[in-house]
């Protein structure tokens, strides 16, 4: 597949720029890891008010932390102008937006590895038997926001006022897919745990929407 | 002619604007220029700030859509427009290299891992080989694994030159290219641009000092306002009298 090998390369040139600095994985981790103290003390954490509270909290907190990680990503390939140096290359403009969208969806599951058996912790949640479906809707649900997010970082990077600009695109596009990841956790935290099938399927069709709309526009977001 | 048809036959690409305008808001930065460079032709752009020199360029290396108008290459349109001429344009940029005002470089990859990056982006043999390779002619093989934010300017000029010329571009285009290098950074320029020249590939640069070009240009064009304002030839026994062109015309 043409896109394969560029997006390939260029996930590797993500990957290997940010292990070398550790920009944007710290301040994502020490982020959400601060919303998620102050919280723990802002309410009693007994399980039931947990178990009502602790999802949507987790996901505004990873919300608000995407929109900090994602507006770099654009950003900092207007230091030197090597977003110009990509689009001289002979590939689909589309495998740089695949790969700055897949590198964003890895920085933000490692985050998530760390802080989601901390915000268990703190929150005095058993998330060990709902392990695989947790980890199913964390998949879903970060996918919906890298690729959403990485597109409008795209976008906002060319505009002034761009700091703003992110959250303010961001935030109510994101509404649908906030809702399904908040309510697929609750169902998972419930006793029993469920998984709504609905949630899941909203996360799904969420992400296939998107990410056909990237492909088929994404080599016009990159244009000056 | 289809685009990968043009670039394969020998020499450098050509490239031809025809009533090519681009506007940046109210202003515009380019104002229906009509120009044919043929291939290996080497063709030095002067004029003052602001005259449309970059924004040509930038045409060029296909980074902006015209306002109207078209660039042709050999024959092949690549004006960009939508995905039909997607294959067509990405066939195109295999032959294009650009040294730009910007390096163009991540700061937080070696030098060897930059030109390493791009050598795999444009489908090189050999990638390792061709990035230690370009490194040894611009003076940098020994530094070849140190980080481009520890570098100097001029050596940052020097991989940003390395870069561009990585992929044996038939179509070079330079915007200022001797910024930041000293003397023997300008010698060494001058010397392979020469070569390049001479190889066949076709060169617009544009500049605001003669040293670099004096060696191989063959046509100076003067831009002012977005409009070509003189468009002249550059004798080939009469070298010495590029600079005195170049500089009357910057002074005007």
């Amino acid at each position: 597949m043409a896109l394969a090998r560029p997006i390939g390369i260029l996930l590797a040139k993500e990957l290997r720029t940010e292990f070398r600095t550790r920009e944007l994985l710290i301040s994502t981790l020490v982020f959400v890891l601060i919303v998620l103290v102050l919280f723990s003390y802002t309410f009693e954490p007994t399980t039931a008010e947990s178990k009502r509270f602790g999802p949507g909290l987790l996901w505004m907190a990873l919300l608000f932390a995407g929109s900090l990680m994602l507006h770099p990503s654009f950003t900092r390939e207007q230091s030197n102008e090597t977003l110009v140096a990509l689009r001289m290359a002979p590939i689909d403009p589309v495998s740089i937006l695949a790969a700055k969208i897949l590198a964003n969806f890895c920085f933000l599951l490692a985050a998530e590895l760390v802080l989601v058996p901390i915000f268990a912790a703190l929150y005095n949640l058993r998330i060990v038997p709902v392990l695989g479906r947790l980890a199913a809707v964390l998949v879903l649900g970060t996918l919906a926001l890298c690729i959403v997010g990485t597109v409008f970082a795209a976008i906002s990077s060319q505009a002034r006022m761009r700091e703003l600009l992110l959250p303010l695109l961001l935030l109510p596009l994101l509404t649908p897919a906030l809702i399904a990841s908040t309510e697929a956790t609750v169902g998972l935290l419930d006793d029993p745990p469920a998984l709504s099938a609905v949630y899941i399927g909203v996360l799904a069709a969420f992400d296939t929407i998107f990410l056909t709309v990237t492909w088929l526009f994404g080599e016009y977001l990159l244009e000056e | 002619m289809p685009a990968d048809s043009a670039s394969n036959s020998p020499g450098g690409l050509g490239v031809e604007f025809a009533q090519f305008a681009k506007r940046y808001g109210a202003r515009f930065a380019l104002r229906n220029v009509s120009l044919s460079i043929a291939p290996g032709e080497c063709v030095a752009l002067v004029g003052p700030n602001g005259s449309g020199k970059t924004t040509l360029l930038k045409a060029a290396a296909l980074l902006i859509r015209p306002t109207s108008g078209s660039v042709q290459f050999s024959g092949a349109s690549a004006n960009g427009a939508g995905r039909d001429s997607h294959d067509d344009s990405t066939a195109v940029k295999r032959y294009i290299g650009l040294v730009s005002h910007s390096t163009l470089l991540y700061d937080n990859l070696t030098a060897e891992e930059n030109l390493v990056l791009f050598a795999r982006l444009y489908g090189l043999d050999s990638p390792d080989r061709r990035a230690l390779a370009a490194l040894e002619p611009a003076g940098l093989a020994a530094r070849s694994k140190d980080l481009v934010r520890n570098f100097s300017r001029g050596m940052r000029q020097r991989l940003a030159i390395a870069r561009a010329l990585l992929a044996g571009p038939k179509l070079l285009l330079l915007d200022e290219p001797s910024t930041g290098l000293d003397r023997a950074g300008q010698h060494w320029l001058g010397a392979t641009l020469s070569d390049i020249a001479a190889a066949g590939c076709t060169v617009l640069m544009s500049t605001h000092g003669a040293g670099e070009a004096s060696a191989f240009v063959t046509r100076a064009i003067r831009l002012l306002a977005g409009s070509i304002a003189e468009d002249s030839a550059v004798s080939g026994d009469a070298r010495g009298m590029l600079a005195a062109a170049l500089a009357a015309h910057q002074e005007a």
